[in-house]
């Protein structure tokens, strides 16, 4: 059995590839919108904070540093999905209506 | 229970992936957002009710700030502060990443011969060595964007130097710290380090540049997310993380290029500054006109291109900017706008500004696809671009910025630049493209100006 480092980095080698692949083909269009939606995707890390700051015997400075840890992953997951499709409501073919 | 936490990870993993896939359309990307934050409340759910978590006030406190924050930060937000706001989001997701991969370290202290060793160490100093610096370097660009700090770079002898080696020191305190994880003293002084070097890493930056050290600095804090995904055995925070790094890597290469720039270049080579002062000094004639002669010339003409840059955003000009483009497109004229990839402050930063003006998004476009155009083009007017638009990339060899991709503008038949004065840009560099004969310049506020065209250019009613 591999190792779970190794299954690790065979994780990351293919998702970088995937990565590579998929956003190449980001219009330049929308690559303000794809950064804050990568920046939203990237506060995942709240499961790490999460799981941080819930451990059973978590001390008191797990439970702060976790906290604040939490509060500004939220805070991107929450900014920067709202901000992406705000953003991209404003993409429209033609101004609305006119002909 | 716990087992199924993993398959909703592998299904957040694939929304992930789909959200960015559907991102490379405008008509599919809202359902890519959707995608995402779809995958996030899976994964944020399985992980609340499939784990053993405890201390749920805290949790839950957390929450609830960090909601209240997000919300008023994306809807209030003026478009034109867009880059701040990515910035301060590539604080806050690094200090994420940084705080976890401590509290990881002094919690574990206890077990710190079964559970701090080989990898995890590895992955735990990456962790929060990326994740510290990533904070201090985005407020720094947070401040030079908010214009708070100085924009121009800012140097001092020696500065590669004294970077370099606090980098060293900061390696070499992780790598004894990975090898004795118990001395948990260096660790404070790590993190300070790794802090301080964020800081001085940002401030030879000039604003010019901000558009590739802004993706830099995504993709760091994507790698210091995968990083805590090593350290605490989650391949979901590997995927996100690696699909934000591999993201932002793209994107400062495509930055780079467009700037015919390196990596090192960018970072280390403080630009501005050393060509500020190499900057000609010679006064050379131009034809300046008025907002009336300017409108009787885009009266008259049936193509038009305008070229926007970061002036735009700073004079707020994008609806009047709408209003030009709608009465000139009524007169029958082929009103386009093209986008240099390094206009703005960020990537893609024009096309967001215009877009929320309601210009159709059609008629934004790329640099390689509308150079050819500029031959045929009656009119190009250059609205707060500069060095994007010199010439003397094409063929000046001692020109600093020799090689840069620019856009055609000195092809067009008569060119127009709204400028405040003629001071140089960023670079600091003279344009040629300013002493042209064919050029205009019209001196002024970019929003002010275009509005005294809009008064000289009667509204054509629809007859």
């Amino acid at each position: 059995m591999p190792s779970n480092l190794e299954l690790g980095l065979y994780v990351f080698m293919l998702a970088t590839f995937v990565g590579l692949e998929v956003i190449r083909k980001v219009s330049p269009l929308l690559h303000t919108p794809l950064m804050s939606l990568t920046n939203a995707i990237s506060a995942i890390s709240v499961v790490g904070a999460i799981l941080i700051t819930g451990a059973a015997g978590a001390t008191t400075l797990s439970k702060v540093l976790g906290f604040i840890a939490i509060t500004a992953a939220v805070t991107n997951i929450v900014s920067g999905f709202l901000i992406t499709d705000r953003m991209l409501k404003m993409f429209k073919r033609r101004p609305e209506g006119k002909k | 229970m716990s087992h199924l936490v993993h398959y909703i990870y592998i299904i957040s993993g694939a929304l992930f992936i789909l959200s960015l896939k559907w991102m490379n359309h405008p008509a599919t990307a809202r359902r890519g957002v959707f995608a995402g934050e779809f995958g996030m409340i899976m994964a944020i759910a399985g992980t609340l009710i499939a784990q053993d978590v405890h201390n749920w006030t805290w949790i839950l406190a957390a929450f609830l700030i960090g909601t209240a924050v997000g919300i008023p930060i994306a809807y209030i937000m003026p478009m034109t502060a867009v880059p701040q706001r990515t910035a301060m989001s590539h604080a806050c997701g690094a200090l994420a990443a940084a705080l976890v991969g401590t509290a990881e370290f002094y919690q574990r202290q206890p077990h710190a011969s079964t559970e701090l060793t080989g990898f995890i160490m590895v992955a735990l100093i990456i962790e929060t060595l990326l994740g510290f610096l990533t904070f201090t370097g985005s407020l720094m660009a947070m401040g030079k964007l908010q214009e708070v700090l100085p924009q121009r770079p800012i140097t001092y002898p020696k500065q590669n130097v004294v970077n370099f080696l606090l980098f060293v020191i900061a390696l070499g305190l992780g790598i004894r710290l990975m090898l004795v994880p118990t001395d948990t003293y260096l660790f404070p002084i790590f993190a300070g380090i790794a802090l301080l070097f964020g800081v001085l890493l940002i401030i030879p930056i000039g604003g010019a540049d901000m558009p590739t050290v802004i993706a830099l600095l995504n993709s760091y804090a994507g790698l210091s997310a995968c990083a805590m995904g090593f350290a605490l055995d989650n391949k979901l925070l590997i995927i996100a993380g690696a699909l934000d790094g591999s993201s932002g890597l793209i994107l400062s290469i495509i930055m780079c290029k467009a700037m015919n720039r390196s990596f090192t270049n960018v970072l280390f080579g403080a630009f501005g500054q050393i060509q500020a002062t190499a900057a000609k000094t010679e006064k050379r004639p131009v034809r300046s006109a008025s907002a009336e002669e300017a409108a009787s010339i885009l009266e008259a003409a049936s193509s038009v291109i305008i070229v926007p840059g970061y002036g735009l955003a700073v004079a707020q000009a994008q609806h009047k900017i709408r209003e030009l483009f709608d009465n000139l497109t009524r007169r029958g004229a082929d009103v386009k706008f093209a986008i240099h990839p390094v206009a703005g402050r960020m990537p893609g930063h024009m096309n967001v500004l215009l877009a929320e003006a309601d210009i159709p998004y059609d008629k934004l476009v790329e640099m390689d696809e509308i150079n050819g155009e500029f031959p045929q083009c009656d009119v190009a007017l250059v609205i707060g671009a500069n060095d994007v638009t010199n010439p003397a990339a094409r063929s000046d060899k001692s020109s600093p910025i020799y090689g840069m991709p620019i856009l055609d503008v000195d092809r067009a038949h008569t060119v127009m630049v709204i400028k405040r004065s003629m001071s140089p840009g960023f670079a600091g560099i003279d344009n040629d493209l300013y002493y042209m004969e064919k050029t205009l310049m019209l001196f002024g506020d970019a929003k002010a100006f275009v509005s005294e065209i809009l008064k000289e250019l009667p509204a054509k009613t629809a007859a």
